[in-house]
């Protein structure tokens, strides 16, 4: 026993480790971990906390049984960027849920969407959220929007032995770059592998058909309406050509998730305006047009 | 092996005590006050070192004494306030829980350690509106032997911290505006400060826990924003 700051860390032990408790109700004024990063403070010192998916094993079939996120998009516009998703998850062929959110604001100024395994996905946005918050909160500024971006990608690395037994998460990654004055968006592989992009992107399984129907609507310097506009646009043809897409679902008043992020932070497009453009399509199709 | 001498608890005690007095005497002091819209945090302050900061959604944090000593407790708070929110849910980390963990800390500390810490902390948090039993604000401050106590109203910390609270307590309303509770604020930092007539917007550390706001109440105000809150 001596005062080197050890002598009064909690006693007993978790899985077998050195004894490290936050939550225990006795906090270490000097912890193991120092730095500024969340997901190293639950390494050091709340490992139990963690996400861990060593277990899986190349059973793929247990895979397609979980939740899966289908239909993300996200692109540059005159003021920022938007990022959109489709609410529905499927679990092979059947319907997992029609209003899962695969949307995320990850600080005030990012958003992130989802595609791929829903649990892991959905994990890894919340962990990033306060992986964000808290760097800011101990580092008194936050991180540059590519900090961020690289951060997520570093994320997705540590994930790929769970990615290749079919736990991929595939996420797009956007925001308001306050320092540059514009929107970013960014793409990434199941390694990690990040690219960003200048224009647009979607993935997930309706991805190929919102990229193509982006394709032809987008442009730059897009309004917010009009951005709002060609997002459902793009997610109705997805919705359209791939069986796994929500798209709108007006009958059970089920809307995809629209946010935009500008140098004002994040907006929500609504239910109405989402529902209006929608209408608008359905419309023209009636009328015999080929939207 | 020489015999130490022996020295009574309450020798060792009064000696800690009175080496964390002296550390923190030397301080410039903080005062937190409740008002309309929540709670503000103020310090005399003028170096880019802040002493005032962000714990959680509704909780926020304020030291005098040692920097060092300190801003470490409030990262300790941090690491522990994201971790519980991450287990549980944001609305579980709760201030009076997190005021308690630092009263145990730094109590242990001056109880086994050579040396106490020389500090005194403020944990502030505001109410919610949308529960009903979260509505209160409230106001802990914890000292350097880990001695907790909860405040309604005011609380301050630091050196000359009997002149600032003369001032509190004579002036403090409840439910006053946040310019009134910014003024209240200045009057009483300058009454504990050694040359008050050099108080101004300049040398003032102005944080928020501001009620009307979503998510994350804490923000810091910017010279002009101090300016125009004091002005208003």
């Amino acid at each position: 026993m001596g005062g080197d700051g050890s002598s009064w860390r909690p006693e007993g032990s978790f899985l077998g480790e050195r004894p490290k408790a936050l939550l225990g109700g006795k906090v270490p004024l000097r912890g193991s971990y120092q730095g500024s990063s969340f997901i190293e403070l639950l390494q050091t010192d709340a490992r139990h906390l963690l996400p861990d998916l060593s277990a899986w094993d190349r059973d793929s079939s247990v895979a397609a049984r979980l939740p899966h996120g289908t239909t993300v998009l996200a692109f540059r516009f005159g003021e920022g960027v938007l990022v959109a998703g489709d609410r529905l998850a499927t679990a092979g062929h059947a319907v997992a849920s029609r209003d899962v959110v695969k949307v995320f604001e990850t600080d005030p100024h990012s958003l992130m969407a989802i595609s791929g395994a829903a649990g892991p996905s959905i994990e890894m946005a919340r962990i990033l959220s306060v992986e964000l918050e808290h760097y800011e909160k101990i580092e008194g500024e936050p991180l540059e929007l590519e900090g961020k971006a690289n951060k997520l990608s570093q994320m997705i690395r540590v994930n790929l032995p769970a990615a290749m037994q079919g736990l991929a998460v595939v996420p797009l990654f956007a925001g308001f770059d306050t320092r540059r004055k514009t929107g970013r968006l960014w793409k990434f592989d199941i390694t990690g592998g990040r690219y960003e992009e200048a224009e647009f992107d979607a993935t997930g399984s309706g991805g190929v058909y919102a990229r193509e129907s982006l394709k032809y609507g987008w442009s730059a310097d897009l309004s917010r309406e009009d951005a709002i506009r060609v997002a459902v646009a793009a997610l109705t043809a997805a919705a359209d050509e791939d069986r796994a897409t929500g798209g709108v679902d007006l009958e059970r008043g089920i809307f995809p998730i629209i946010k935009v992020c500008t140098s004002a932070g994040h907006s929500d497009a609504s239910d109405e305006e989402i529902a209006r453009f929608y209408r608008g399509i359905l419309d023209s199709r009636s009328r015999g047009g080929n939207l | 092996m020489s015999m130490p001498f022996y020295v009574s608890p309450e020798q060792v005690m009064a000696d800690k005590a009175e080496f964390a007095r002296k550390g923190i005497a030397r301080g410039k002091s903080i005062v937190a006050l409740e008002h309309q819209g929540g709670v503000l945090m103020m310090a005399e302050n003028s170096t880019s070192l802040q002493k005032i900061g962000e714990i959680y959604d509704r909780i926020a944090f304020a030291g005098v004494g040692k920097f060092s000593e300190f801003d470490q407790l409030r990262k300790v708070g941090v690491r522990f306030a994201d971790t519980k929110g991450y287990a549980y849910s944001r609305e579980d980390v709760r201030g009076k829980g997190l005021a308690n963990a630092f009263s145990q800390v730094i109590g242990e500390v001056f109880t086994r350690e050579m040396k106490p810490l020389e500090i005194e902390i403020i944990v502030a948090e505001v109410g919610d509106d949308r529960y009903e039993d979260h509505k209160e604000n409230a106001l802990y401050r914890i000292k350097y032997d880990g001695f907790i106590s909860d405040h309604a109203g005011f609380c301050a910390i630091g050196g000359n911290v009997e002149e600032v609270e003369t001032v509190l307590k004579s002036d403090y309303k409840e439910g006053m505006p946040s310019g009134d509770a910014a003024r209240l604020g200045l009057r009483a930092l300058s009454a504990g400060a050694e040359r008050s007539s050099e108080l101004d917007a300049e040398s003032l550390e102005v944080c928020l826990l501001d009620r009307g706001r979503a998510g994350r109440k804490f923000c810091r105000l910017s010279t002009d924003e101090v300016q125009s809150i004091l002005d208003s």
